[in-house]
């Protein structure tokens, strides 16, 4: 079982990246999955968090507590929700607009500029798309055909392929960012050579 | 019993496999039930139940309205259903008080409408945005009188539809208003919901009176102790009220003609309850301890269960879709066997009692109560199993 989070300020289609996941699990992944919200009263602007719960079996209890995967798209939410992230878990931040606290927790960090190759494409709107084709590729959770069939319906029609591109940037951008830190483990440790291929196809551990 | 039954409106049915939060799930359903018309005033955590009425009942050639209050949507309900049109609303907690006034009227002039309850933290405007399960005993009780209603308590997106078509059958079968009582946290909660093709969708419905114009009595009981009912407009000449009425439906103030129609509404659903009860056991067969539990807290304390079963602990469960009428005789003949029954729920012990009191003595009831704001902590159900079973 899995436990995500997905977190950032209202507006920046957090709520969005939680239904696509969810549905792309659970309609085209064949999994359980459980997306459940939060959000303050203000429609934009305040703090927002969608969670999902994906399960090889029903899901029985549909709330996260401590969850493996923090994806974090602004510090407020990485100041509220890293301390509750798993010990051994995966944070993911936009790196322009989360500032890393020093810390000796012993969890994987994966960082994207997601906002600012979201305005590169074209809008800033499309960064939840940017980060979840990242998570796609970092987590390897979720197939990224199943994301994409999840979208008609979730986007807008008539930008269904600009969110496409958002998200293959994200996603390859998460596969270079892959590749490079499995190269880095080589040349600290040639010698394992063989166990660090073997561990970068398992990818993480669900 | 001459009750009708056909397959669904294909226009009404979004036949496919989808991704729906229950307030949604609740909207297609009923949409899927053959639902034409929708009354309501919008409250946080039914309103998305609301939307999607507005966006999609015009579609199948429905009507929505959004009435000044609560009270008016009932009444803009009840004479839809006169009409001939199956209605419904939905709310929370605050507008579910002010509804009752009107529910009571529906239960006694013997309107078929619905009503899905997306209950909240409550008394008064309590938590708006977060679940609790507090309103069960108000379904019951909160209109003033003797009457009686059917409620349905889903525990997921996909029974709340399911439970919605069900609820339109079992209010145009037995003419009474059939609640869903889900919460903020199932409303809200986005799972798979498959929505199968319109003719394998059951739809029951209401009996129609064909008979001469100038015979009809809308208060007749038929062999099944409900009676026809005829459109209004169609040509019918028949009164309705409130008021305590004989079979003709004019008032008769007297303590013979109260009687009858009081015990008349309530005979109706108390010597159907066996057709009208429905719930799903698992092991309670050999048990020691019985769950007892509803909507989305049976999810939570299947948890519960499961382990405290890798723990030893001989537990069944019994897991009440009806809430509604309440199957006494059930938790009756189980209390003679067990050691004692587990009620968790989101409210201070409402259906707990409720088992006591149908338990009569036979067995302990061991509740697993807090006010609501979030549901159980599997391990706190399962706390109180192992209490219950030392």
């Amino acid at each position: 079982m899995n436990e995500i989070r997905f977190s950032g300020f209202g507006g920046q289609g957090i709520i969005r990246q939680g239904l696509i996941l969810g549905k792309a699990l659970s309609l085209y992944d064949n999994k359980f999955a459980t997306m459940t919200q939060s959000f303050g009263p203000e429609a934009r602007g305040s703090a927002c968090s969608s969670q999902v719960v994906v399960s090889d079996e029903r899901v029985l209890y549909p709330y996260v507590t401590k969850p493996e995967i923090l994806v974090a798209m602004s510090q407020e939410a990485y100041e509220k929700y890293e301390p509750e992230l798993r010990e051994g878990g995966t944070l993911i931040i936009d790196s322009d607009l989360v500032r890393l606290k020093p810390s000796k927790r012993k969890i994987k960090i994966y960082s994207i500029p997601s906002t600012r190759f979201a305005e590169e494409i074209g809008n800033r709107i499309y960064a939840n798309l940017v980060m979840l084709g990242f998570f796609a590729a970092v987590t390897k959770i979720v197939s990224p055909e199943a994301i994409k069939k999840a979208l008609p319906g979730l986007v807008p029609s008539r930008y269904l392929d600009m969110n496409i591109k958002a998200f293959d940037r994200g996603f390859n951008y998460g596969l270079e960012v892959l590749e490079k830190e499995a190269q880095s483990k080589v040349e600290k440790e040639p010698k394992a050579e063989k166990k660090t291929a073997k561990a970068k196809n398992e990818g993480m551990e669900k | 019993m001459s009750v009708r039954k056909k397959s669904a409106d294909p226009k009404g049915v979004l036949t496919g496999v989808h991704y729906l939060d229950g307030d949604y799930a609740i909207a297609e359903g009923a949409l899927a039930a053959g639902c034409r018309f929708f009354a309501g005033y919008p409250i946080t955590p039914s309103t998305e139940t609301a939307e999607r009425f507005a966006e999609r009942i015009p579609l199948v050639g429905g009507v929505f309205i959004q009435m000044e209050d609560e009270i008016a949507s009932i009444a803009a309900l009840i004479g839809a259903s006169w009409a001939g049109v199956k209605s419904m609303t939905v709310t929370s907690g605050p507008g579910f008080s002010l509804m009752m006034e009107n529910i009571g009227l529906a239960c006694m002039m013997e309107v078929p409408i619905v009503i899905a309850n997306v209950q909240r933290g409550g008394p008064s405007t309590g938590l708006p945005t977060l679940t609790g399960q507090g309103d069960m005993m108000q379904v019951k009780w909160g209109s003033h009188g003797d009457y009686e209603i059917i409620a349905l308590s889903p525990d997921s997106p996909q029974e709340c539809f399911d439970l919605t078509i069900k609820a339109f059958n079992l209010s145009e079968m037995y003419r009474v208003p059939v609640f869903i009582m889900t919460d903020e946290c199932v409303g809200h909660m986005h799972e798979k919901v498959v929505i199968p093709p319109a003719e394998e969708i059951e739809i029951i419905e209401r009996k129609w009176y064909e008979g001469p114009k100038d015979k009809y009595l809308p208060y007749q009981p038929d062999v099944d102790l409900v009676p026809f009912m005829v459109k209004a407009g169609d040509g019918y000449r028949f009164h309705t009220t409130g008021l305590t009425h004989d079979q003709r439906g004019y008032p008769v103030i007297n303590a013979e003609a109260q009687d009858w129609c009081v015990r008349h509404i309530c005979d109706k659903i108390r010597l159907n309850a066996d057709k009208i009860i429905e719930y799903k056991e698992d092991e309670t067969d050999n048990a020691e301890i019985v769950v007892v539990s509803y909507g989305i807290t049976s999810r939570v304390a299947w948890k519960a269960i499961q382990d405290a079963r890798k723990a030893g602990i001989k537990v069944g469960s019994l897991r009440l879709i009806t809430v509604w009428p309440f199957p006494e005789k059930r938790i009756e003949e189980l209390a003679g066997k067990i050691k004692a029954f587990v009620v968790p729920e989101i409210n201070l012990g409402q259906i707990k009692r409720e088992v006591e009191r149908a338990a009569k003595g036979k067995a302990p009831v061991y509740p697993v109560s807090h006010c609501g704001g979030w549901v159980h902590n599997p391990d706190d159900i399962l706390k109180v199993i192992k209490e219950a079973a030392k």
